[in-house]
C-alpha cells in the first residue's frame, strides 16, 4: 500500500530535520536524557502545513464542566474518537531516532571516516542459523508445514487425494526438518575508558561538556563495533575506577596527578583486555593543570612507551576552565608534535563540541 | 466485498434492518473487516484506501499506529460519505463494539445521504480519488517526486481558503479546466493573455525576446493599466474561493493547475462533513443508543455498552465533545417536540412551574428530528435550537485565555456570549475567512487578501509561511490585510522580506463584508 512509501517520505523529511538541527542537539544535552534503549527521543521543530489560522492564545472557546468565573480550566485531552475526514490536529513531534541512524546522521554531518578495526586482531564468532531444509533429522526440528506440502504434493500427484474428505498421510519421505548452517562472523571488540579529573578546577559545565562529548563518542564507535564496553576513571591526586553515574557527578578538591589516572588504565587495560583481541581507546579529559612537571614527564612516558604503541587512539580533551593553565596541552603537543595515534583537542565552550567530536573521531582510528 | 465473519454479518442484516425500520434511509453500506494496521492506514488517507502519494499521509499514520501501539487511542469506526458507503470494522474488537460501530455508522451513512450539505459532494469520491492518485503519480514520474510533492506542500497550505458556501448557489462553480493536454495549452494560452505582465506564450525559450520585446511588454503593460483604470479593481467582488482564483489566474504550469484542482476539489469533499460535525455526530450516536438499547443487545451486554458509550460522550473543560452536544441536543429536540415545548405561547410562558409540567401530548419529536437532520448545519443547528436551559443543564462555559496567569480560565456562563463564541467557533469550520480584494494591488500585479476580523488574530509564524507559498504559486508580491497586535496592517511579502504597512482601518469593514448565509 502506497502509505509504506508515504511514511518512508516521512522518516525521510524528519531525517532531514534532524541534519539541519544537528549541530543544535550536538550542544545540548536534551536527548541525551531521554534515551530508551537503543532509540533516542528528538524533539523537532513542528513539521506542519502552514495554514491562515487563528492564534491559539486568544481564541478561547466553549466548554463543559465545573467551575466559576475566573477558575483555571485544565487543558487535557478530549478522550474520544476521531471522526473520518477531520482535519488532522496539532503535531509536536517527538521522533523515535535509533542511535544507530543517530550516529550515521552524525558521521554524514562530521564527513567522519569508517574505522578500520585493527585488521588480525579482530575476534570471529560463530553464528548458528536455523534456516535450512533437510530430509532427516531430529522429531524436535521437524518442520510441519513444510512437511505437510511434500505430503499433499505426493499425494495430489499420486492420485490419492480427494477434496471431499481432505486427509493427508504423511510417509518418511514427506518429513522435512530444520537443519542449521554455521556462519562465521567477524566481529570486532572495543572498550573505550574514559578518564576525567575531578579536580575542582572542573566545574559542572566543564564536565557537561565531557558528558556530551563521551555521548557522541560511544554512539559512534557502538556503530562501528559490535560489542562496544565503558569504563570510567576519575582523578585527582589518586586515581579510582567508578561507574557512570559517577562519574559525571563526582566533585573533589584535592590536587591533580594526571599520572595515577593512566597508571589505573594501564592496569586495567592489562588485566582484562588482552590487546590483541581489542581495539582501545582511552580518552583523558581535564582542564589542563598537573602538580608538577615531574608528573607532567611520567605521563609522557607512560604515552609514548605503553599506551601509543598498544592502542587504536589516545584521546586527550582539555576543556577550559577559568581556573585551568592548560599547561598540560602545552607540553603534549611538545613531546609528540607528529603522531596521529594521539589526538589532542582544546575545547574552550560548548560550541566547539562538535569541532573537537570531529578531531577525535576524524582520523578513522 | 465485505470480509465479515458469519456473526458479524447476523448482526450486521440485524441492525440494518433495526435502522431502516427506524426510518433511517441509507446508501448500501459496505462493512470490511481489517487489521489495526490496515485501519491505521486507511484513517490515514482520511478513510479512503488510495489517496495521492504524499508524507502528511505517512505523518498521520505514524502518529496513529503509535499511540494505538502505546495504548493511548484506538479507532473504533471510519465510514466515508460515497455511494456505496464504506465503513471499516477492527478486527480484534469486541463483539459488543462492533455491533455498536455498526449502528453508529448507519447514523452516519442516513446522514450523508439526506443532509441537505452532504448533497453536492460527490458520491463516487472513492473512485475520484483514485484518480487523483493515478494523475498525481503520473506527474510525479514525469516531473519529478520532488518537485510534485513541493508543489503539493504549498497547495495543501492553502487548501482552507475555499468558499464553503458556493456549492450550493450553482452560479459560482467555475469548473477546473480539464486535462486533455491539447485543451490544457490552449487554457494555458489564455491564462498567459490574462497573466498581469502581459506576457505572451512561449513556447521555446529562446524566442521569448522576439515574440515579447522590451518595448511590446511596456507597451502591454500601458494598454493593461489603462484598462484596469477602466474596469476597476480585480476581481469585482471580493473572491472568497482563493484556490479557484489563483486556478484561473495564476502563473501556472498544467500539470500544477491539475493538482491545485485536486487539492481543491478534495477540500470541498470534506468541506461539509466540517461543517456539521456535531449533528453528524450526534446523530449517529443518537442512533446507536437507540438501536442497540432497544433491539440488538442483550442484558449481559449493557455494562459494556454504558462504558463505551460513556467514554464516548466524555466531556472535557477545554473543548466541547460534539458526540455529546449533539446527541444531547437532538434528545432535546425530540423531548421538546413531543411535548409541545416549541413556538409562541411556550417562549412567552413566565411561569416555570408551568415551563416544568408542559406536555401537551404533541408527539412530534421523532418528525421533528429528522427534519432537522435534512435541512440544519452546525452553525443554524446551535442557532436555533441551543437554549439557555440546555446550557444550565449541561454546565456550559465560555473560556479564555488570561496573559496575566498564563493559564485557560472561566470567562463566563453567560447564555449569550456562550452561544456567540460557540457560533463563532463553527462558522467558517473555525478558520479565519479570507478572500481576494485586489489581483492588481498597488497597479503591480501584486496580489492582495483581507482577513474578514472578528476579534480573533491569526497565528503570524503561520501566517508567513503561508504567505510565503502563496508567493511561490502567485509569483508577485502577496500582501495580507489584517490586524496584528492590535492594529489593522497591511502584510506584504515580496519573495525575500515581510513589510508592514500600517492602516487606518481594515479595507474589509462593511462596505463588502461576504455575505454569509446563516
Amino acid at each position: 500500500m502506497g502509505i509504506r512509501e508515504d511514511h518512508s517520505r516521512f522518516r525521510d523529511i524528519v531525517r532531514g530535520r534532524i541534519k539541519q538541527n544537528f549541530k543544535k542537539y550536538v550542544t545540548h544535552g536534551e536527548m541525551i536524557g531521554k534515551r530508551e534503549n537503543d532509540y533516542v527521543k528528538i524533539p523537532i521543530p513542528s513539521i506542519d502545513v502552514p495554514r491562515f489560522k487563528y492564534g491559539p492564545k486568544q481564541s478561547g472557546g466553549v466548554g463543559q464542566g465545573q467551575g466559576q468565573s475566573g477558575d483555571a480550566v485544565d487543558g487535557e485531552e478530549q478522550p474520544g474518537q476521531g471522526q473520518a475526514g477531520d482535519t488532522p490536529g496539532e503535531h509536536l513531534l517527538e521522533a523515535d531516532i535509533s542511535l544507530e541512524e543517530l550516529a550515521d546522521i552524525l558521521g554524514e554531518e562530521l564527513a567522519l571516516p569508517r574505522i578500520l578495526p585493527k585488521g588480525h586482531k579482530a575476534v570471529e564468532s560463530k553464528m548458528t542459523k536455523y534456516n535450512g531444509r533437510s530430509r532427516v533429522g531430529p522429531d524436535s526440528l521437524r518442520h510441519f508445514k513444510a512437511s505437510y506440502k511434500e505430503a499433499l504434493k505426493r499425494s495430489i500427484s499420486a492420485g490419492l487425494y480427494n477434496p471431499e474428505d481432505p486427509i493427508v498421510v504423511p510417509i518418511r519421505r514427506d518429513m522435512r526438518f530444520r537443519s542449521f548452517r554455521t556462519a562465521v562472523k567477524p566481529q570486532a571488540n572495543a572498550v573505550v575508558i574514559y578518564m576525567m579529573d575531578v579536580s575542582g578546577s572542573m566545574g559542572d559545565e566543564q564536565k557537561e561538556i565531557v558528558r556530551l562529548e563521551s555521548f557522541w563518542i560511544n554512539t559512534w564507535l557502538r556503530r562501528n563495533y559490535k560489542g562496544l564496553e565503558t569504563r570510567f576513571i576519575i582523578h585527582d591526586a589518586a586515581a579510582k575506577e567508578v561507574d557512570e553515574k559517577t562519574f559525571f557527578s563526582t566533585s573533589e578538591s584535592g590536587g591533580t596527578l594526571i599520572s595515577s589516572a593512566y597508571k589505573l588504565c594501564k592496569k586495567i587495560i592489562d588485566e582484562e583486555y588482552p590487546l590483541n583481541e581489542w581495539n582501545i581507546y582511552p580518552f583523558h579529559f581535564s582542564d589542563g593543570d598537573n602538580w608538577s612537571g615531574e608528573d607532567t614527564r611520567l605521563c609522557v612516558k607512560l604515552l609514548k612507551e605503553y599506551f601509543l604503541p598498544h592502542v587504536n587512539m589516545f584521546g586527550y580533551g582539555q576543556v577550559e576552565s577559568k581556573y585551568g593553565s592548560g599547561q598540560f596541552l602545552k607540553d603534549l603537543e611538545k613531546a609528540f608534535p607528529e603522531d596521529e595515534r594521539l589526538v589532542i583537542s582544546r575545547i574552550e565552550n560548548r560550541d566547539k563540541i562538535i569541532q573537537s567530536i570531529k578531531d577525535f573521531l576524524g582520523k578513522g582510528r | 466485498m465485505a470480509n465479515l465473519t458469519p456473526d458479524l454479518e447476523r448482526e450486521r442484516v440485524k441492525i440494518e434492518k433495526a435502522a431502516r425500520d427506524a426510518g433511517l434511509d441509507c446508501f448500501d453500506t459496505v462493512f470490511e473487516l481489517v487489521t489495526y494496521d490496515q485501519l491505521n492506514q486507511i484513517a490515514a488517507y482520511g478513510g479512503f484506501p488510495v489517496r495521492y502519494p504524499h508524507w502528511r499521509f505517512g505523518m498521520e499514520y505514524e502518529s496513529l499506529s503509535k499511540s494505538y501501539e502505546y495504548g493511548l487511542s484506538k479507532i473504533y469506526e471510519l465510514v466515508i460519505n460515497n455511494d456505496p458507503c464504506y465503513a471499516y470494522l477492527m478486527e480484534g474488537n469486541e463483539f459488543l463494539d462492533q455491533k455498536l460501530v455498526m449502528a453508529h455508522v448507519f447514523g452516519h451513512c442516513d446522514f450523508f445521504k439526506n443532509n441537505y450539505w452532504f448533497s453536492p459532494t460527490n458520491r463516487k469520491m472513492m473512485d475520484n480519488m483514485a484518480n487523483h492518485a493515478t494523475r498525481v503519480r503520473r506527474y510525479m514520474d514525469r516531473y519529478g517526486v520532488e518537485a510534485v510533492e513541493n508543489f503539493i506542500d504549498l497547495c495543501l497550505s492553502l487548501e482552507n481558503l475555499i468558499d464553503r458556501f458556493s456549492p450550493y448557489t450553482p452560479k459560482k462553480i467555475v469548473e477546473p479546466p480539464r486535462s486533455s493536454s491539447d485543451e490544457d495549452e490552449e487554457q494555458f494560452d489564455q491564462q498567459q493573455a490574462h497573466r498581469p505582465d502581459g506576457r505572451l506564450k512561449v513556447h521555446r525559450g529562446y524566442m521569448d525576446s522576439y515574440i515579447n520585446p522590451p518595448e511590446f511588454l511596456a507597451e502591454q503593460q500601458r494598454r493593461m493599466a489603462e484598462r484596469n483604470e477602466r474596469s476597476g479593481v480585480f476581481p469585482e467582488k471580493p473572491e472568497k474561493d482563493v484556490l479557484n482564483f489563483l486556478l484561473h489566474y495564476a502563473p501556472l504550469k498544467p500539470w500544477q493547475q491539475d493538482i491545485l484542482s485536486i487539492v481543491r476539489e478534495e477540500s470541498y469533499y470534506f468541506s461539509p462533513q466540517g461543517m456539521t460535525k456535531i449533528m453528524n455526530e450526534g446523530w449517529a450516536s443518537y442512533w446507536h443508543s437507540k438501536i442497540l438499547t432497544e433491539k440488538i443487545m442483550d442484558d449481559s451486554e449493557i455494562i459494556d455498552f454504558a462504558d463505551r458509550h460513556s467514554g464516548t460522550m466524555a466531556m472535557s473543560p477545554t473543548s466541547f465533545n460534539p458526540y455529546k452536544v449533539g446527541i444531547e441536543l437532538f434528545r432535546n429536540i425530540e423531548e421538546r417536540w413531543n411535548k409541545g415545548q416549541f413556538g409562541k405561547e411556550w417562549e412567552e410562558c413566565q411561569d416555570l412551574s408551568a415551563k416544568k409540567a408542559w406536555d401537551k401530548k404533541t408527539g412530534r419529536g421523532r418528525e421533528k428530528i429528522f427534519e432537522v437532520r435534512k435541512h440544519y448545519n452546525d452553525v443554524t443547528f446551535i442557532d436555533e435550537f441551543l437554549t439557555e436551559d440546555f446550557c444550565v443543564e449541561h454546565r456550559m462555559f465560555v473560556y479564555k485565555f488570561n496573559k496575566r496567569t498564563g493559564q485557560y480560565e472561566v470567562d463566563t456562563r453567560d447564555f449569550k456570549a456562550i452561544k456567540k463564541k460557540f457560533l463563532f467557533q463553527l462558522t467558517n469550520f473555525g478558520q479565519p475567512i479570507i478572500s481576494v480584494v485586489d489581483a492588481n494591488h498597488n497597479n503591480r500585479g501584486e496580489l492582495l487578501l483581507t482577513h474578514l476580523f472578528e476579534g480573533v488574530e491569526m497565528q503570524p509564524d503561520y501566517m508567513q509561511e503561508t504567505m510565503k507559498n502563496l508567493f511561490a504559486i502567485w509569483s508577485r508580491p502577496v500582501a495580507v490585510a489584517t490586524v496584528l497586535d492590535g492594529d489593522p496592517k497591511i502584510v506584504s511579502f515580496d519573495g525575500t522580506e515581510f513589510k508592514h504597512q500600517s492602516l487606518s482601518n481594515l479595507p474589509v469593514g462593511d462596505q463588502n463584508k461576504p455575505e454569509d448565509p446563516k
